[in-house]
């Protein structure tokens, strides 16, 4: 069985909540005693239905403002698939927290109001789900209900939002119109929308295919432990544990070590569970090299003709995670580039981008909180990278201030800063 | 060939990258170890991040006193299998002590004690990261919670100032005093503990399967007849066969009624269970509707 991990973002006005109470409900995933501390704590609040939202709502800040301030992760299973759902707010001020949610997410779902058709909140949700490059991204035109489930109303949302996305770099994009309160088209195909011959959100969900969003071509594996037992079983053993980031890797491979050059050729891929014919990503392993040859934590393990960019001069898109602080040209922090770690200076800010627009603002001279922009970083060693286009992993760091040690921005590498 | 991973063999790997990370990153991790199945399943992972070395770590319990002696059976074994370090923390100590105040009256329980005997072995013991079995899927505050979760120099959680968490970059770095808990097993669902106990062959404790034992009923709950508890005047102790679904304090785990006596026979209860493991177990997530979230700004594991 695999697993998808997906990201939601809204509100409660766009039904988010019930669009995910909906599939915890009616999958099962919904447990008795979890269903009856929410009625009791609706009562208590005097609300008239059964609040889907305080499943998800669990810190006690966000009930008593009713809103989701935080991700939640929630679980559910299918026969067919196990699923992470990552639960993210939709408001402008908690970007970050989308930012957070939509990192590992293979899928977004976005929700529209069909009734509103595609606002600022859609626009910027699609927006960051194709920033952070999450490959699939399922469109839920919602509330179908309240426009007597007219195909054309659907139709007109579909194409407000296509024309919007051609701005975008969309891999797999699909449109299901659903009712998220009265279940149609969540689980099952609804007897109301006849004209609709595509499956059902849940379907979407188990049968999408994801194997292939994974970079198996760019062997790329960062050395995060070495491991040396001292033991007379294991008396010369030397292995290089960490998890494998890009490509395929197998025994007899040909690998060059970053940054010393040393050539090498992998002698077995070990694992607690016995050697392995071949290790992808994300299988954590140990690498055994033929050859003695001094190699440590942050170093990366790659292919001799097919090497990532290694240098200290990066263009990235950071999203600004900081409400004390903001990132201006000539700041210095630290950041974790994969298991490497290392200081940098922000050289440049190029732009700000509007999130609900997306134009941008070339003079801009600081990032605030949950702001996104182009800068150019120039770090104290070099880095091994990838763009994040190409791999989520190699390409992606995060920015921590050196004096709170708070992880301040998320940054997307563009590549070599020019 | 597809380069799939199943479900369980791609949380295994989160869950392996996330231990070396804390023992490349930090100078004095323990690992905390209750004997439960959640922590049993992060002692393996271990085992198999550092193979073939030893856990570069102590293993940490948090001792109530109130013990099931099958599980302290298994620590022991367990620990000198692995030929790794125990640290106890002593909740009676701390008692002796005057550090902390046992609760009275027939619900008294030691849950809350914890927190002090955890922060004062965290202090002692000079630990910077302190791995934690705890699963989102339990709790909703849980759910919240950071895999590398910050705590300031009293041991508290702030759940409005939790440090952002993006793709696999956890931020451990931190300050003289503070320190980190780490949950590695944070994506894992009780199921998914029970098909890799299975999958693997892990042995458990013996009280995780069906057996006879004497036990009462409280707040619907089957609690087992042990020295540390006071029967209510409408209490009266029956003979039943039970299993535990959560290893906890044995003054406040209540145990189910059920006749699944293998791994094959539990899967298929819980796969058919419409209550959460500690909605039908943990007298102490009944006090209120955030009883999580407050104890675990505490400093609560």
């Amino acid at each position: 069985m695999e697993l998808l991990r997906f990201a939601t973002a809204g509100s409660v006005d766009d039904g988010k909540s019930t669009l995910i109470g909906r599939l915890l409900y009616d999958t099962k995933s919904i447990f008795q005693d979890q269903l009856e501390a929410v009625e009791r704590t609706s009562i208590q609040m005097g609300s008239e239905y059964v609040n889907l939202a305080l499943l998800t709502d669990g810190l006690r800040a966000e009930r008593e403002q009713g809103i989701t301030i935080d991700v939640a992760y929630r679980y559910f299973a299918t026969p067919k698939r196990k699923f992470i759902i990552a639960d993210t707010p939709g408001h402008v001020q908690y970007t970050r927290n989308m930012v957070t949610g939509a990192s590992t997410a293979d899928l977004a779902v976005v929700l529209v109001d069909v009734r509103n058709g595609v606002v600022e909140q859609s626009r910027r949700h699609a927006f960051i789900s194709t920033l952070l490059r999450i490959p699939h991204l399922v469109v839920c035109v919602n509330k179908m209900d309240l426009v007597g489930y007219d195909e054309a109303a659907f139709e007109a949302v579909k194409a407000q939002f296509r024309e919007f996305a051609m701005k975008l770099d969309v891999s797999d994009l699909t449109f299901i119109p659903v009712s998220a309160l009265h279940g149609d088209n969540v689980v099952e195909r609804s007897p109301n929308m006849p004209w609709y011959q595509g499956p059902s959100l849940l379907h979407h969900l188990e049968e999408v295919h994801i194997a292939s969003d994974r970079n198996l071509i760019d062997a790329r594996f960062p050395v995060q432990y070495v491991l040396r037992p001292y033991s007379d079983e294991f008396h010369d053993y030397r292995g290089f544990a960490g998890t494998v980031a890009g490509g395929v890797l197998k025994p007899g491979d040909p690998v060059v070590v970053l940054p010393s050059g040393f050539s090498s050729t992998i002698a077995s891929i070990d694992t607690f569970d016995g050697p392995v014919d071949e290790a992808f990503p994300p299988m954590s392993v140990t690498v055994r090299l033929t050859d003695d040859i001094d190699v440590s934590r942050g170093d990366m393990l790659c292919r001799p003709h097919n090497q990532p960019h290694v240098g200290q001069d990066i263009d990235a898109m950071v999203c600004w995670m900081s409400e004390k602080a903001s990132l201006t040209p000539g700041l210095k922090l630290s950041i974790k580039h994969t298991t490497r770690s290392a200081r940098v200076l922000v050289k440049d800010l190029q732009y700000r981008l509007d999130v609900n627009t997306l134009h941008r603002e070339e003079g801009a001279d600081r990032l605030g909180l949950n702001d996104i922009g182009r800068v150019t970083l120039r770090t104290t060693q070099p880095l091994f990278f990838d763009e994040y286009r190409r791999n989520r992993t190699t390409g992606s760091f995060v920015l921590v201030d050196e004096a709170t040690m708070a992880t301040v921005g998320a940054g997307m590498i563009i590549g070599p800063a020019s | 060939m597809a380069y799939e991973l199943s479900n369980l063999r791609e949380l295994e790997a989160e869950s392996i990258h996330i231990i070396r990370e804390v023992a490349a990153e930090f100078e004095h991790p323990g690992m905390l170890f209750s004997g439960g199945k959640d922590s049993i399943v992060m002692l393996r992972l271990a085992e198999k991040a550092f193979w073939p070395c030893k856990i570069p770590f102590p293993v940490v319990h948090v001792d109530t006193g109130h013990n099931f002696p099958e599980v302290i059976e298994y620590r022991d074994r367990r620990v000198a299998e692995l030929g790794i370090r125990l640290v106890v923390g002593s909740v009676q100590d701390d008692i002796d002590a005057g550090r902390a105040v046992e609760e009275t009256g027939p619900r008294a329980s030691r849950n809350r004690l914890q927190t002090t005997t955890l922060l004062r072995t965290i202090a002692e013991g000079r630990f910077d990261a302190v791995f934690g079995g705890a699963r989102r899927d339990e709790d909703k505050a849980r759910a919240k919670e950071r895999v590398f979760s910050f705590r300031d120099e009293f041991g508290q959680w702030d759940p409005k100032n939790q440090r952002p968490e993006l793709w696999s970059l956890y931020n451990g770095r931190i300050r003289r005093g503070e320190h980190i808990r780490v949950f590695p097993i944070s994506n894992w669902t009780e199921l998914d503990i029970w098909q890799y106990v299975a999958d693997e062959d892990i042995d458990l404790p013996s009280i995780y399967y069906a057996h006879q034992r004497r036990v009462f009923e409280r707040d619907g709950m089957w609690i087992a007849d042990t020295p540390y508890v006071t029967l209510g005047s409408n209490e009266t102790i029956v003979e039943k066969q039970v299993r535990f679904r959560t290893v906890g304090d044995a003054s406040c785990t209540g145990a189910v009624a059920s006749a699944a006596d293998s791994i094959d026979k539990v899967i298929a209860e819980i796969s058919a269970s419409r209550i959460t493991e500690r909605g039908a177990t943990r007298a102490d997530d009944r006090i209120s509707e955030a009883g999580m979230e407050d104890r675990k700004k505490e400093g609560y594991f």
